[in-house]
Order: structure tokens, then C-alpha cells, then sequence
């Protein structure tokens, strides 16, 4: 079976400025989505992420590379059949109800109008917007318009969907909603490469990720590969103690409140930190090893780039 | 059915413009005052409210298709919901043609408006029905069709003020260029007439479709003069909107 998505070697150069200047935004990049998986794409502001994403929906043309989808090229209308697609910050017609955007976008895939209107229900129910169907866009507000854009990303039933920044303006429980939805598209089968700022939503649901940084992928791989379970510190806080009783063992956080939250790197100084505080009559109140996050592993390549 | 979908789709946003029904607004009231104006002339009245209600129903749907036209495509591009449409299985030609047919199906219904309101002053000051001067209408709206189609050219590379000004000026030479014939027959140089009769080629003649003075003045047309007009029109319109394609193709969307 063909990957989902096969991007190699993608290289996109932009003239910029009054004065036009070229700019290579994207220096060869290369990686592979497979069928049913769930793929992170992150990287800092201007790294490259939605360009990437434009190229392989046609919006851009790449200088070089190529880009397929299930095994066809991404410009052609059988790839793009399959294709479901959320841009960043969507803006649609606002002078149309969600029924009527919904609709207007079906009858680009040709649906027959029951199947149209059944799939249009459905889905307006799926991001729960199905009390608002016949209510202007222009009324929406910004977590219902995303909502309404992941709804028409999926009015054809796409075997891929490419989501950027589907979580930004949604409210903690909005994004909880989004997440649970990108976790059920797996269980249908479906394939979904997105993109995320917010990192701890790409840890909670993909299975790869892929960093982007200066135009140019610097890892790549499974989260689990990635991410290693070496603790890096402790975070012990304990009570009934002055900040000095535990003074050299480790990195005093915070002292207030009868409470000191050192950060102590070393098991023996974990075991010090417990003993001075059994002896000099204090008590621990938490004590939480820090493992390796993919925000450490991605701080750590953006500064090395 | 995609071309359609996106042409109803450029309908139903063209209708909510405003631009539309403020000229559409001035191009009534300037058919109403071609009555009053007859009626403080001397001398043939009826020809004077033709005269000049077929030159409003020009001049403002000239506007109409420009003032809407050049708009089309860049909203599209300055919204950005060209990036979740473009994304959809249809090429951009489809694209460009449906935003096309919205338009003039938008300016379709706005002349056949505007010319109802006209036959009805024709009709209040001689109480005949004159249908001959739909066929005036008509070709009106053939240019209109041909100026839709530059206003979407332009407004597929340009913003909307520069696209305006260009069209705008692609319809004044449009009505100004016949002058070359006339130039063509007193240049004295066969040089200086070949790079006129060039330049006459190129440029386009609007003029072609101006049937007001044979149907004002009750002239006979030859059927050869409707079906020329006709095909000048499609044949032209065709073009201008294979230009726009190519451009369009290729343009990324950053």
C-alpha cells in the first residue's frame, strides 16, 4: 500500500521585499505520512510548516521535489478526491448559513443531494454546531467557524485530512472536543497530518512527529523513539523546612508558604533531600520525576539550528 | 455541476454587494430622468428618452461589471477561502470560469431589470411597446459579458484599484479605437497605415456591439452585422478569459 503522503525533497524559494530578494523557505524536505496514522508537523513561526502544507494542496508550486498522495500526484483531482483540508485562522463566506457552506463545498465533489444533506447533518452534529446550521457565518464566532472548517473538511469523507493549527482559538474544552475527533478519524482509517504550536496536544495524539526548522527537517520518527524515558530532574517540594536546611542538594524553585519546591538532579541528592527532611523534623509533600518532553526535544533543536 | 456550484455561489455573494444596487439605483433614476429631460426638449422627445436610457443602461453596467469584476478574484485571495476551495478537486480554470458565470448571470438579470424599466418609460411617453430596443440591450449586454471577462483578467494578478483603472481603460479605447478607421483611410504613409490598421487589430472595438443609433433612429441592420457583433463578442471573451487562466494557473497562493 503507498504512503499516505511521500514528500521528497521539496525546495521553495520566494522573492520577497520591495526590493525583491529570494528566500528559500523550504531546503529539500523530505517525509513520509502513512495510511491511518496520525503525524505531527511542528516547527517555530516561519519554519516552513504552511508552506509545506500549500505545496502539497497545489496552492504553491515547488521549485523542486515531488509530492504524492496515496501513490498520485498531489495536483491531481483523483488525490485531491481524497483529500480533506482545514487552513489556519479559516475564513469562509460569511454571508452563508453553515448548511449552505456545507453544501456549496459538497457540490464540488458532486454528491448526490440526499447523500449531501445526510453527511451534512451528520457532521454538523460531529463538532456540534447542529443548533447553529441555519445561522450566518458572520454571526460565528471563532471556535465555531473552525469548527464549521473542520466540518467541511470532512463533507467528502476524505481518506486524508490535513489540519493546520486545528486547535488555536478553541477554549480547553473545544480543543478536548477537536482531539477526541482526530483520535476517532484513526479509528475510522483515516490519515491525518497536522500541524500544532501547542505541543502537548501532539504528544497526547500523534504516533510520528516530524520538527521543522529553517526550512529544513531536523527529526523525525516515533514519538515514543523520540522522546526518551531518562528522567532529567526531580521537582521535590517540602514542607516544615527553611530553603536553607536543604541548601547544595538542588536548585531551589520557590520558598513560600512553609513550602520549598527544589529541582534536585541526582538520585543521591533525591535521597539526601528525603533524609534531611525524616531528620530535621520536615515533611514531603510531592516528589515528581521529570522525564524527557518533546517541547525539550524540540527547544533543544531549534537552538542548536 | 462544480462550474455551477461556484457560480451560484459568485451569484449569491454579488447580490449582497452593495455596489450593485447603488448603480443599479443610479441607472434607474438616470432612465427616469431621460423622460423629464425630454419633456423640457424641443424636438423629437421619444428619440431623446431612447438615447439616453440605453446610454445609462451602457455606462452603468459597464460600471457593474468592473466595479464587481475586479473585486472577484482578489476577495477570494485577501479572505483566503481560495485556500480551502482551490483544495477541492477543480482545476483553477473551473474556478475562474465559475466566478465568471456568476457575475454574468448577476449582470444578466441587472440589464434585463434595468432594460424592463426602460421599455416602461418608452412605453409612458408613446404607448407602444418597442421591443426592437431589446436587441440594443442585448448587445449591451454582449460587451458587458466581454468587459467581465478583462475585470476578471486583471483582478487575477492586480488588486481591485489597479484591475478597476485598467478595465476602465480597456472600455474607453474599446469605444474610442473606431476613430482609427477613420484615420487609417487619410494616412498618406502605406507604413504608417500598416502599424494603424496593426494597432486597430489589437485593440478592441466595443463599438461592435452599439446598436443604438440603428434602433433609435429605426434603421435597417443586416443579419450579417448581428451575427459578426456575436462572434467578435465570444471569440474575444474566449480569449481574454484564456489569458486570465494562464496567469492564473501557475500563481501560488502564499
Amino acid at each position: 500500500m503507498p504512503d499516505a503522503i511521500r514528500i521528497t525533497n521539496l525546495r521553495k524559494s520566494f522573492k520577497l521585499g520591495f526590493i525583491p530578494r529570494r528566500k528559500e523557505i523550504l531546503k529539500g524536505i523530505s517525509f513520509t505520512v502513512s495510511e491511518g496514522e496520525i503525524f505531527g508537523y511542528l516547527g517555530p513561526n516561519g519554519a516552513g510548516k504552511t508552506t509545506t502544507i500549500k505545496t502539497v494542496l497545489g496552492l504553491i508550486f515547488p521549485d523542486a521535489g515531488t509530492v504524492e498522495i496515496s501513490g498520485r500526484s498531489h495536483l491531481s483531482p483523483r488525490a485531491r478526491e481524497e483529500l480533506g483540508f482545514l487552513p489556519e485562522n479559516p475564513y469562509f463566506y460569511d454571508y452563508l448559513t453553515a448548511h449552505e457552506f456545507l453544501a456549496f463545498y459538497a457540490d464540488l465533489f458532486g454528491l448526490a443531494r440526499k447523500v449531501r444533506d445526510g453527511r451534512i447533518a451528520s457532521l454538523l452534529k460531529l463538532v456540534g454546531l447542529a443548533p447553529s446550521a441555519h445561522l450566518q457565518l458572520r454571526k460565528f464566532s471563532r471556535g465555531m467557524l473552525q469548527r464549521v472548517g473542520l466540518a467541511q473538511a470532512l463533507i467528502n469523507d476524505p481518506r486524508v485530512v490535513i489540519l493546520d493549527e486545528p486547535l488555536g482559538g478553541m477554549d480547553p474544552l473545544g480543543r478536548k472536543e477537536i482531539r477526541d475527533i482526530i483520535v476517532r478519524f484513526k479509528e475510522e482509517g483515516k490519515t491525518v497530518l497536522f500541524t500544532s504550536h501547542i505541543l502537548q496536544d501532539i504528544e497526547l495524539i500523534c504516533d510520528r512527529v516530524a520538527m521543522i526548522v529553517d526550512g529544513r527537517i531536523v527529526s523525525q520518527g516515533k514519538l515514543l523513539d523520540l522522546v526518551s524515558e531518562r528522567v532529567l530532574f526531580t521537582e521535590v517540594t517540602v514542607a516544615g523546612l527553611e530553603a536553607e536546611a536543604l541548601a547544595g542538594l538542588g536548585e531551589c524553585l520557590s520558598a513560600q508558604g512553609g513550602r520549598v519546591l527544589l529541582r534536585v538532579f541526582s538520585e543521591e541528592n533525591v535521597e539526601r533531600v528525603l533524609r534531611a527532611a525524616d531528620e530535621r523534623g520536615g515533611r514531603v509533600v510531592s516528589l515528581i520525576p521529570r522525564t524527557e518532553t518533546l517541547e525539550d526535544i524540540f527547544v533543544e533543536k531549534v537552538r542548536q539550528t | 455541476m462544480k462550474v455551477g456550484a461556484i457560480a451560484l455561489n459568485t451569484f449569491k455573494e454579488a447580490k449582497r454587494d452593495r455596489i450593485l444596487y447603488l448603480l443599479f439605483f443610479f441607472a434607474a433614476g438616470a432612465i427616469i430622468f431621460a423622460r423629464i429631460l425630454a419633456m423640457l426638449t424641443v424636438g423629437d422627445r421619444l428619440k431623446i428618452v431612447k438615447d439616453v436610457g440605453l446610454a445609462a443602461i451602457s455606462i452603468f453596467g459597464i460600471l457593474m461589471a468592473i466595479l464587481m469584476g475586479t473585486g472577484l478574484v482578489y476577495k477570494e485571495i485577501d479572505k483566503k477561502t481560495i485556500y480551502t476551495l482551490l483544495a477541492k478537486p477543480i482545476h483553477r480554470a473551473q474556478f475562474l470560469l465559475g466566478k465568471f458565470l456568476g457575475l454574468v448571470l448577476t449582470l444578466f438579470i441587472m440589464t434585463g431589470l434595468m432594460g424592463l424599466i426602460f421599455l416602461g418609460i418608452v412605453f409612458a411617453h408613446s404607448l407602444r411597446f418597442e421591443g426592437r430596443l431589446l436587441i440594443a440591450v442585448l448587445f449591451i449586454f454582449l460587451e458587458l459579458i466581454l468587459i467581465t471577462a478583462v475585470a476578471i483578467l486583471f483582478s487575477s494578478f492586480s488588486t481591485p484599484i489597479l484591475s478597476s483603472i485598467f478595465s476602465l481603460s480597456f472600455a474607453l479605447i474599446g469605444h474610442l479605437s473606431w476613430g482609427l478607421e477613420t484615420l487609417i483611410k487619410k494616412l498618406p504613409s502605406p507604413a504608417a497605415r500598416a502599424a494603424a490598421r496593426g494597432l486597430y487589430a489589437i485593440l478592441p472595438d466595443l463599438e461592435n456591439f452599439n446598436f443604438r443609433t440603428e434602433v433609435v433612429y429605426g434603421l435597417p441592420i443586416p443579419p450579417a452585422i448581428y451575427l459578426h457583433a456575436t462572434a467578435y463578442g465570444l471569440v474575444y471573451t474566449a480569449f481574454i478569459l484564456g489569458l486570465a487562466v494562464l496567469v492564473f494557473r501557475r500563481r501560488d497562493f502564499i
